[in-house]
């Protein structure tokens, strides 16, 4: 049966469209770290001779879940943007597998949030990418 | 006595230049996904990002997710530095357009890292985007877009990337 955590970490990307578009399922939302994945699809490919997923998805992918990270914090009172977010393409993340993203809020003070994040295909060692990234911390 | 080759008409010119700009964007499948159209004024490309519910991020205010911005952004990027590389290539007679629309593409460049600075908010609007090649070399590349909405002199999003660039033979 679903918990109640997880039912509203599920209503939180249901409500994002973009997020629910790219077919992204949070799988771990707890005082700033966040874990979300997203499918290998075709219609997400930027590379048509290797298959390989557009690097513009990836950074969505690593938005939200740094995004999602934030909020979680047990200091952040609501909503979050974003303020900049770095990506460093380590390898092309291998056609056909699900990349998962895995970020950390590390640290949070009055008005922002620093988050870093991950994201691996099936070869958990070696990260497609990595990201650093500062939110806005908003009110309620 | 040495004579000037007559100028192309302006119709031929520009069907060749269209056609390949249409198979270079064609060619990626997620440039289709986000909808995202490219327009050509010379070598000039402006892209738009037509708005779209599925682009939304925060239904509440609402506002476009900064993924979407973020993508639209790296889209804008690396078809600037292909086309910026593709022209010189058409117009040098190096590069075969009708090649082109017959499937047979140049490899895209490779991004190596993407900064995206958030400027305000992303309007429940079309957007737009134009990049700037800073620094072409033989390897590497240095880009810088932005993008804006209703008003050009007020980006809401700007973002500088650095891209490896496709071997090429010879």
């Amino acid at each position: 049966m679903e918990s109640q955590k997880d039912r509203i970490a599920r209503q939180f990307m249901e409500a994002l469209p973009h997020a629910r578009a790219l077919g992204m399922r949070l799988t771990l939302l707890e005082e700033g770290q966040a874990r979300i994945e997203m499918d290998y699809d075709p219609r997400f490919v930027g590379d048509p001779e290797t298959g390989v997923i557009h690097g513009g998805a990836v950074s969505a992918l690593m938005d939200t879940c740094c995004g999602a990270a934030a909020m979680s914090h047990p200091d952040a009172p609501g909503g979050t943007a974003t303020i900049d977010l770095r990506i460093d393409y380590m390898r092309p993340a291998t056609p056909g597998q699900t990349i998962r993203a895995e970020a950390e809020c590390y640290h949070i003070t009055r008005s922002v949030a620093f988050v870093r994040a991950r994201a691996m295909d099936d070869d958990a060692a070696l990260p497609v990418a990595t990201a650093t990234g500062a939110f806005t911390v908003e009110g309620k | 006595m040495s004579r000037r080759t007559r100028p192309e008409p302006v119709q031929v010119v520009k069907q060749r230049r269209d056609a390949a700009l249409k198979a270079l964007v064609d060619g990626v499948p997620y440039i289709g996904f986000l909808g995202v159209g490219f327009e050509r004024r010379g070598d000039e490309l402006t892209a738009i990002m037509p708005f779209d519910e599925k682009l939304i991020g925060n239904p509440l205010l609402p506002a476009l997710h900064g993924g979407a911005t973020a993508a639209f952004l790296e889209i804008t990027a690396i078809i600037g530095l292909s086309w910026a590389t593709l022209w010189e290539e058409i117009e040098s007679g190096a590069v075969d357009p009708l090649a082109l629309t017959e499937g047979r593409l140049p490899r895209l460049p490779k991004t190596i890292d993407f900064t995206v600075d958030y400027l305000r908010s992303g309007l429940p609007r079309d957007a737009y985007a134009r990049a700037q090649v800073n620094r072409s070399g033989r390897r590497y590349a240095s880009v810088h877009v932005e993008a804006w909405q209703d008003n050009r002199a007020r980006p809401f999003a700007q973002a500088t990337g650095h891209f490896v660039m496709p071997r090429r033979d010879g």
